[in-house]
């Protein structure tokens, strides 16, 4: 005990003494935490220096200027090399006034390192949340009872459609105007999923306006197997779930056109919207309809909750799958969130306390030190 | 013929009223002037602190629908830059982005002209270029951040990326000083913010419509995730005052500050006609009950 | 097998693109550029599904005679008549299969294709933007009504604001002194802007990311398939 506790007295000591070291005027090094491609130079030049010339021998041993931006301390990173390569560095600082020069040199070998420790923080958490979201769907398939608070949006889809069928309109679905590649279309073709097979239920017409052809495909595949499920595949038309443009404008003015034709009964718009929200959700507001938006945007989140009936703010966009399925996988994910939230908290009231008591290090390092 | 509803006829005289309130003050300016804020002062500062001959990225993520707000600040900067002497590269997320850069470089050299006919010909391959637009949004930032020349192999007009004179310093992303992304949604600011500053340590700006700013405001903090926003036709104003000039952005600021005051006028409105509404429905129900 | 490979795809790139964004060293660097190039090709090819869907629909609609199916002709014209002066002709400095045009550059003062661009697209565009002006107007002559302590606060702050992003709010509260100048309306304006605004966005922002780190968790290990077409 008594040679641990002075073993680690000592590496405080080296630490301490090691950050109040004088830094080096120049220093060249391998950059860290990279793929070995990159060289991080240093300097820290005495008063009187008023320009600097970097310089970087080539395979001839000629120096050849490389940076010339003065700054009494700086950095300069040069990238692009070659791994496990030897390169030599030369700054000439200049005093014009006094017309004389102070030359430093230095060299590096670069080296590709295995992990990025500027990305620790992230990876722990990566770990504890994914952990967590793990661990409570592993739980749930066990038969753990998960609770879900009402989201009251999502409770109202019945209640739209069943609008519909009586009066005889279509329900109109936007699945927001971004690309398949955001998780919030996703998260929208899940609900579509649900709905269509309402729809089918039903005999209600859905019309499907896209942005994009890949949401396009992905949104006539939702439907079509929805269908196919309600046991209605010959009531699937393949025309109902279309193209408009991948214009922002242009696909607001066709769907606009839309609900001012058709008059749809129910309106969905849920995914990612960004200007066009509120000329959609008051175009829809105008022709009487029932209106369900919801979007992990935050800035568009006000302009429908002026126009709309139900909104879903942001997360509860993603939990719409696990809600209306009431999978106990999907809704033990919604728990992991949940965790998720929780340290968050706790992280920031820690980095509060931290940073009232003046440990900067605890802010650092989720900072990433870059 | 059937009388429309209230509510339609209300929505018709609020239309024609914000009409008026932004047509009048166009045709006759009130002559007001805008004072401007960190936030916009951040992103001329970052322009302001590199020296001449750096390379810098302007990405055109907008189309014309937006192109009231964000063309202003698109000419705002690119004046800025040109007179630091930085060489602009302009690359577009947006397909009409290009275009949209063209315009704005025309225009910026023919005011500076005419404000002063001795000014520099800014030269196409050595002061400016525009790469044109590449699909992809995120995944190609980071395809930037490995080698600019393989994303853009060669500019708007075919001209091979190795052949234009202000290229030659620019390997990869790491090598441009800053990206200013003028942004009308997704993909755009974000994608920036979160690969040219996160991966790669590029200082970034940005521009966006007024609707949009909000949101990006929790990136402005001290990790300089954004240096600065520009957040719609007042931002745009307000840099055109940095500069020196009044432009399209503060003629603009006249009828977009009555427009402010209709609109809450609209607001005292309905809700004095909400409180008579609450009052003689609460005098009603008492009479039934009395 | 069409089920199982896509979600064999989407396990094994998820996990690679996870892993590359900690591992610096090669060969992660050169699979994520793979990839992120075939994702490249796959967005370009994506862009002709979707115009091929386009006149695909509008064309049946023309040939059926379906209820205003003169739109839907406009709509192939417009269609036409763009991607012919942009092949024909090209854009800007792009060259077209005719060269630069200069004959017709000379009578129009720019290409076709710009012409149509700057004087039919853009003003086009910029209308259905300016919608969303009037439609602001007539939401908040609806719905912004005092009814309880939250909406008065909500009130306070709407006011204080859009005032403040005016040019009035300097000549307004120009007149207070430099001691109480945090009550001047622009220095309001940023407060409420840079503090609440921003805490309240960055609240719905965590937790709509820890919503995409779950759907994305999700995808990657199969729990998740409606991408593929509904259902388990």
């Amino acid at each position: 005990m008594k040679k641990t506790l002075t073993g680690l007295l000592l590496a405080l000591l080296a630490c301490v003494l090691t950050a109040a070291a004088e830094q080096p005027a120049f220093s060249v090094q391998d950059n860290p935490w990279d793929d070995g491609t990159s060289v991080l130079v240093k300097w820290d030049l005495a008063t009187g220096a008023d320009s600097l010339s970097l310089q970087k021998a080539d395979s001839l041993g000629v120096f050849q200027e490389i940076f010339k931006e003065f700054a009494q301390t700086g950095q300069y990173t040069d990238s692009s090399l070659e791994i496990g390569k030897d390169f030599r560095y030369r700054l000439v600082a200049y005093n014009q006034a006094r017309g004389d020069s102070l030359v430093y040199q230095g060299s590096a070998r670069t080296k590709a390192q295995w992990f990025d420790m500027n990305k620790l923080s992230l990876l722990i958490l990566l770990v504890l949340i994914c952990g967590a979201i793990l661990y409570y769907i592993f739980s749930a398939r066990r038969g753990k009872d998960l609770f879900i608070r009402r989201i009251s949006g999502l409770d109202s889809m019945d209640e739209a459609i069943g609008r519909a069928t009586e009066k005889g309109r279509p329900i109109l679905f936007v699945p927001g105007i971004s690309d398949l590649g955001d998780i919030q279309t996703i998260a929208a073709l899940n609900i579509l999923s649900h709905l269509a097979y309402k729809s089918a239920e039903y005999g209600t017409e859905l019309l499907v306006p896209c942005r994009f052809s890949m949401v396009l495909s992905a949104a006539r595949e939702t439907v079509k197997e929805a269908y196919l499920k309600a046991g209605k595949p010959d009531a699937y038309r393949e025309d109902k779930v279309f193209y408009v443009t991948d214009d922002q404008f242009g696909f607001v003015a066709g769907v606009d056109g839309i609900m001012l034709r058709e008059q749809p009964a129910a309106n969905f718009f849920l995914g990612a919207f960004w200007a066009e929200s509120l000329i959609l959700t008051e175009t829809g507001f105008g022709t009487g309809a029932i209106q369900t938006a919801g979007t992990g945007q935050p800035h568009q989140i006000p302009f429908f909750v002026v126009s709309c009936d139900y909104t879903l703010i942001g997360e509860e966009l993603y939990a719409a799958s696990a809600y209306i399925s009431r999978d106990p996988q999907q809704l033990g994910s919604l728990k992991g969130h949940d965790f998720g939230k929780l340290l968050v908290i706790l992280l920031v009231l820690a980095g509060v306390v931290m940073e009232i008591i003046g440990a900067g290090w605890f802010k650092q390092f989720f900072e990433g030190g870059s | 013929m059937k009388m429309p509803e209230r509510s339609v006829v209300e929505r018709r005289i609020v239309f024609l009223l914000l009409v008026l309130a932004v047509a009048l003050p166009i045709i006759f300016p009130l002559g007001l002037k805008t004072q401007s804020t960190p936030l916009t002062e951040q992103v001329y500062d970052l322009v302001n602190s590199l020296p001449a001959g750096v390379p810098v990225i302007i990405s055109f993520d907008y189309d014309p629908s937006t192109i009231t707000e964000l063309q202003p600040m698109a000419e705002a900067v690119i004046e800025h830059a040109w007179k630091k002497g930085h060489k602009i590269i302009a690359t577009a997320m947006w397909p009409q982005g290009p275009q949209v850069a063209e315009m704005a470089f025309k225009d910026v050299q023919a005011r500076m002209e005419k404000q002063n006919p001795s000014v520099k010909k800014h030269i196409y391959g050595e002061d400016f270029i525009n790469l044109g637009y590449k699909p992809g949004g995120l995944v190609t930032i980071q395809g930037m951040g490995r080698s600019m020349e393989a994303i853009f192999p060669t500019d708007t007009s075919g001209l091979k990326y190795a052949e234009i004179p202000m290229l030659k310093p620019v390997r990869t992303l790491k090598d441009i000083r800053y990206v200013i992304s003028l942004s009308a949604g997704d993909p755009g600011l974000r994608d920036w913010i979160m690969t040219a500053n996160g991966k790669f340590n590029v200082p970034v700006a940005g521009g966006t419509t007024a609707v949009s700013a909000p949101g990006f405001l929790p990136y402005v903090n001290d990790q300089k995730q954004l240096h600065g926003l520009m957040g719609g036709l007042k931002a745009a104003a307000e840099y055109e005052l940095l500069l020196g000039y009044e432009g399209t952005a503060s003629l603009g600021m006249n009828p977009q500050s009555v427009a402010h005051i209709l609109i809450l006028a609209f607001i005292l409105f309905g809700n004095i006609r909400a409180w008579k509404k609450r009052k003689a429905d609460k005098l009603a129900q008492e009479a039934r009950h009395g | 097998m069409k089920r199982n490979l896509p979600l064999i795809v989407a396990f094994v790139s998820g996990v690679v693109i996870l892993i590359a964004g900690f591992i610096p060293r090669d060969p992660f660097p050169r699979i994520e550029s793979t990839l992120i190039d075939w994702f490249m090709i796959i967005s370009s090819f994506a862009i002709l599904l979707g115009q091929a869907s386009l006149l695909r629909m509008n064309v049946i609609r023309v040939a059926e005679k379906a209820p205003n199916w003169q739109y839907y002709l406009a709509g192939i014209i417009s269609f036409g008549l763009m991607l012919a002066f942009g092949l024909l002709w090209g854009m800007e400095k792009t060259p077209g299969l005719l060269g630069q045009g200069q004959g017709i550059v000379s009578q129009l003062g720019v290409k076709p294709f710009d012409y149509l661009f700057e004087n039919a697209f853009i003003p086009l565009s910029s209308t259905m933007f300016s919608l969303l002006a009037f439609y602001i107007a007539s939401a908040a002559y609806r719905a912004f009504i005092i009814r309880n302590f939250e909406s008065n606060l909500l009130m306070l702050t709407a006011v204080i604001v859009m005032l403040g992003r005016t040019s009035f709010a300097p000549m307004l509260t120009g007149w207070i002194p430099d001691s109480l100048g945090w009550l001047r309306l622009p220095e309001l304006t940023n407060f409420i802007m840079q503090y609440p605004n921003t805490a309240a966005q960055r609240a719905i922002l965590i937790s709509a990311a820890l919503g995409i780190v779950g759907a994305s968790l999700r995808i990657i290990l199969g729990i998740e398939r409606s991408y593929l077409g509904g259902g388990k």
